[in-house]
């Protein structure tokens, strides 16, 4: 035994209590380990030492189908917990039960990237009293680790788990793909509580969860709906609108000077995005030129490109389809990444940082090329903040793609009704009557028109959309806050207002 | 001024149509039923629309429910128009006035 | 000449398409009031394209209405509408003789008249019978009015006794006819539609041929299918760097007061000038030389 006497001198160090020179006393029956596997997801409540008032966390790698969050509240609310800040990376159309949890005082505050459906109704007529705060999926990484989000209990879903908290989305019957949102959960949460439907042998490497991450595991019947959890088939859109603007995006990309031997890319989800995707991939044959790397929401498209040698690697932070989900799993150039290493303004290696082109879609843009992705042309919270102005502000080139008109809806607008991406970040506006640039992209504008695309100012679409369908009157507010729209960095950028 | 004969309609309930229904009524008035996919956005400016497209043919004594989905001005107005030629069976069309 | 590579259909009871047509920029969008429109909807869809011609989104497009038969119920109340609404051209269905065309023509200059316009509204005559195609010389050249005659697929095969197919050699003698019979009064021949949306390939092979016939154009059905016609019908990038050196070329020439140059060996003469500006034409409406797609 260690004489106190001996780091006297080194005062915050304290002496082993253990007598080496004695039978070790320590146990090897494995029995009588501590085990993480709790019985139920009351028991893993219970354990995690939630209190009232405390923030919790969920991811939305399920997307539509996903089985989690609802479980999770309902006990929640049964145990008779309230005033919790519920902290999910985003909400979907499935999570309308939370109106109840939020009606009943168990939730009475909000961190999200989206909201949609009755619960965006709801809220949009003033359901809460304390504002949502809307951030990107970039800007929730950074209020997690400046402090703002502090994460108490993250719930994690995930498709399957060994018994020490190793796990990972890209296999199971639940199979989501990338965790990259669960990731930074599981890094930054106090406490972290695994849900799973499938338990694998230990240990279960490769893992995105990783055992040193985890507190406590519950094993349910389901984490989610294989059906819902990719958002439709990847299949080519039909739609003559959105191929012209997918045709048309591609050209601008073509044409930017950025479309060279390694340039790197991300699209998102939806028809004009998806073909645009498809058009590139032919223009890349044609011309023989590769990309380093795609970025972001993954889907099937994109996949597909990997395999023919037409993308290098795709960074995924989220699998948008079950293609993508799979791939991850086979493919050793499909990485996933962490929300942090995708998107977070002050992570220390972002990949949106060594990005060239974005190509991103919109509810409404304004004349002064501000992008809204949340609010519907009522004034309704229906949409979700996303990467979108994470990648527009560090992409190379920023592609805003949307129809002029939506039936009689303008897409274009004088003012947008809620400010998600700052016009400033935003380089070109495609629409099918006309592509607007930035007044400051002069060099590329004059790319553009040389390449012979129809370059008009935006001031020129706002003025046909509004000859179009009319002026429109505008959307009757309240003084009431019900959100607050959150920069990446943390700042207010725009506050979204009560329907009157 | 003059009333419709009977009851009529036309359009569809497609999107970016409009289904318009007309009947005579006792009442000397223009009464407007809207239904629109834009009602707080244009719902005024129909009404409007609505009202002018009745005036400019002299009608009055018209009962008109609009479902509306979207529909631009000029198909509102073709609708309307082709629902009260129905009603009046109109083989004689006054070209200038439509 | 004008460029008619493109006439896309529209039927006219299809509000969502009469609404957008125009976004897809076909050289000639063309309403139709005609087959693809229900007996009872005759008169919603005549006063639904009588407000699309009048407005704006149509100000800068060729606009062609394909009216009913003037034999029908419909055929003059289509015709009264559609010229006062300021139609570019009446494309007459099945076009068999060419007293067609003549009554057709008397009855469009009397609506001209009565209205007081000084528009002339052009002529497209559908060729869709073997009758129609063996009048086709005698069609192409009756009226000053016609701007092109069109081939009529679905309704001549019918009458020929056989059906479409993939190779087209059912439309091999309808096809060569009416080309000839075009070229010959210096109109716009235009091919038939390609019905089967899906088939891509079969659309790209079918336009190719029509292009090396010598077709001006082709009906469309699908706005998908306009790029697609609008990229076959691009010049080369050879043909279009030529064009450019034989439009230089006899610019120089002028300048300095010469009379006749010669490029690569080959005389610079006025057909070939012609052909070449033709070419920069075409290039610039393909998206080629700062012209837009």
């Amino acid at each position: 035994m260690i004489d106190s006497k001996e780091i006297k001198n080194i005062t915050k160090l304290t002496p082993n209590k253990a007598d080496f020179f004695k039978a070790s006393s320590k146990n090897h029956s494995g029995k009588e380990r501590f085990s993480k596997i709790c019985e139920s997801i009351e028991e893993s409540i219970k354990r995690s030492g939630l209190k009232d008032g405390m923030t919790i966390s969920f991811h939305h790698a399920f997307r539509g189908g996903d089985k989690v969050l609802n479980v999770v509240m309902d006990i929640i609310a049964k145990m008779g917990f309230k005033d919790l800040t519920l902290a999910s990376s985003s909400l979907a159309s499935v999570h309308d039960p939370l109106i109840e949890h939020i009606k009943n005082g168990v939730v009475t505050q909000i961190y999200t990237s989206g909201l949609r459906s009755k619960l965006g109704e709801a809220i949009s007529k003033g359901l809460m009293e304390k504002p949502v705060q809307v951030h990107s999926h970039g800007g929730r990484v950074h209020l997690v680790k400046s402090g703002e989000l502090n994460i108490d209990v993250a719930f994690i879903g995930v498709p399957v788990i060994d018994r020490f908290g190793n796990a990972t989305g890209y296999k199971g019957r639940s199979k989501c793909g990338s965790l990259g949102y669960a990731m930074t959960d599981a890094r930054y949460a106090k406490y972290v509580v695994a849900i799973s439907e499938s338990l694998e042998e230990y240990p279960s490497f490769p893992a995105s969860i990783t055992q040193d991450q985890v507190d406590s595991i519950v094993l349910v019947d389901e984490v989610g709906d294989p059906s819902q959890i990719g958002e439709g088939a990847t299949r080519m859109t039909t739609n003559p609108k959105e191929l012209l603007l997918a045709r048309r995006a591609a050209r601008v990309i073509v044409n930017s000077g950025l479309f060279k031997n390694g340039y790197s890319l991300q699209t998102g989800t939806g028809g004009a995005s998806l073909a645009t995707t498809i058009f590139l991939s032919e223009k890349m044959e044609e011309e023989n030129i590769t990309a380093s790397f795609g970025l972001g929401g993954i889907t099937g498209t994109m996949v597909y490109m990997l395999k023919r040698g037409q993308i290098k690697t795709l960074l995924d932070v989220q699998s948008f389809d079950e293609f993508a989900a799979k791939s991850l799993g086979e493919n050793l150039n499909h990485i996933e990444i962490s929300a942090n290493q995708y998107a977070n303004p002050s992570s220390k290696g972002a990949a949106i940082k060594q990005l060239d082109v974005v190509v991103l879609s919109a509810l409404e843009i304004d004349i002064n090329f501000n992008v809204n992705v949340l609010t519907g042309s009522k004034g309704i919270l229906r949409g979700a903040s996303g990467g979108h102005c994470d990648t527009a502000a560090e992409a190379k080139l920023s592609i805003i793609v949307a129809p002029l008109t939506r039936g009689r809806i303008p897409t274009i607008v004088n003012r947008v009704n809620t400010i998600i991406t700052p016009g400033n970040t935003v380089d070109v506006v495609v629409t099918d009557q006309g592509v607007a640039v930035n007044p400051k992209n002069i060099e590329l504008k004059q790319r553009l028109k040389k390449a012979g695309i129809t370059v008009v100012e935006i001031e020129d679409l706002y003025k046909k959309a509004i000859k179009i369908c009319g002026k429109p009157k505008p959307i009757n507010y309240s003084d009431k806050v019900v959100a607050t729209i959150r920069y990446r960095d943390g700042s207010v950028l725009d506050v979204v207002k009560a329907l009157a | 001024m003059s009333k419709i004969k009977k009851r009529a309609h036309a359009g569809t309930l497609e999107s970016s149509d409009a289904f318009i229904e007309i009947e005579p009524i006792e009442e000397d008035k223009i009464k407007i039923e809207l239904q629109s996919s834009v009602e707080e956005m244009y719902g005024d400016d129909i009404r409007e629309l609505i009202k002018k497209v009745i005036n400019e043919l002299d009608i009055s004594h018209i009962s008109v429910k609009v479902q509306d989905k979207g529909a631009l001005d000029y198909v509102i107005k073709a609708r309307l128009q082709a629902a009260i030629l129905r009603a009046n069976d109109d083989e004689k069309i006054k070209w200038d006035k439509l | 000449m004008k460029l008619r590579r493109s006439m896309l259909f529209v039927p006219g009871s299809n509000t969502s398409m009469v609404c957008n047509a125009f976004v897809y920029r076909p050289d000639t969008v063309m309403f139709d009031l005609e087959d693809s429109v229900a007996i009872e909807e005759k008169d919603s869809a005549r006063l639904m394209v009588y407000h699309a011609l009048q407005h704006f989104t149509y100000d800068d497009m060729e606009t062609a209405v394909r009216v009913n038969p003037l034999h029908s119920i419909y055929g003059l109340l289509d015709l009264e509408a559609v010229i006062r609404a300021g139609v570019d051209i009446i494309r007459l269905p099945k076009t068999d003789t060419v007293e067609d065309v003549l009554q057709m023509q008397e009855v469009i200059e009397k609506i001209e008249f009565k209205i007081g316009t000084d528009k002339k509204t052009k002529l497209l005559a559908a060729i869709e019978s073997a009758q129609g195609v063996v009048n086709a010389v005698s069609i192409a050249s009756c009226s000053d009015r016609l701007m092109g005659i069109a081939l009529g697929a679905e309704d001549f095969v019918r009458d020929l006794h056989t059906q479409r197919t993939k190779a087209g050699s059912e439309l091999m003698a309808a096809r060569a006819q009416i080309l000839l019979a075009a070229r010959a009064a210096k109109i716009h021949a235009f091919d038939s539609v390609f019905s089967d949306v899906r088939d891509k390939e079969g659309f790209i092979r079918e336009a190719k041929y029509i292009k090396d016939l010598g077709f001006d154009g082709k009906s469309l059905i699908n706005p998908n299918q306009i790029s697609v016609l609008h990229k076959i019908f691009a010049p080369s990038k050879n043909d279009v760097e030529w064009a450019l050196d034989v439009i230089e070329a006899s610019t120089n020439a002028k300048e300095k007061g010469l009379g006749v140059v010669s490029i690569d060996g080959k005389m610079v003469d006025a057909p070939v000038i012609a052909r070449a500006q033709w070419t920069l034409e075409l290039a610039k409406a393909s998206g080629m030389l700062g012209g837009d797609e």
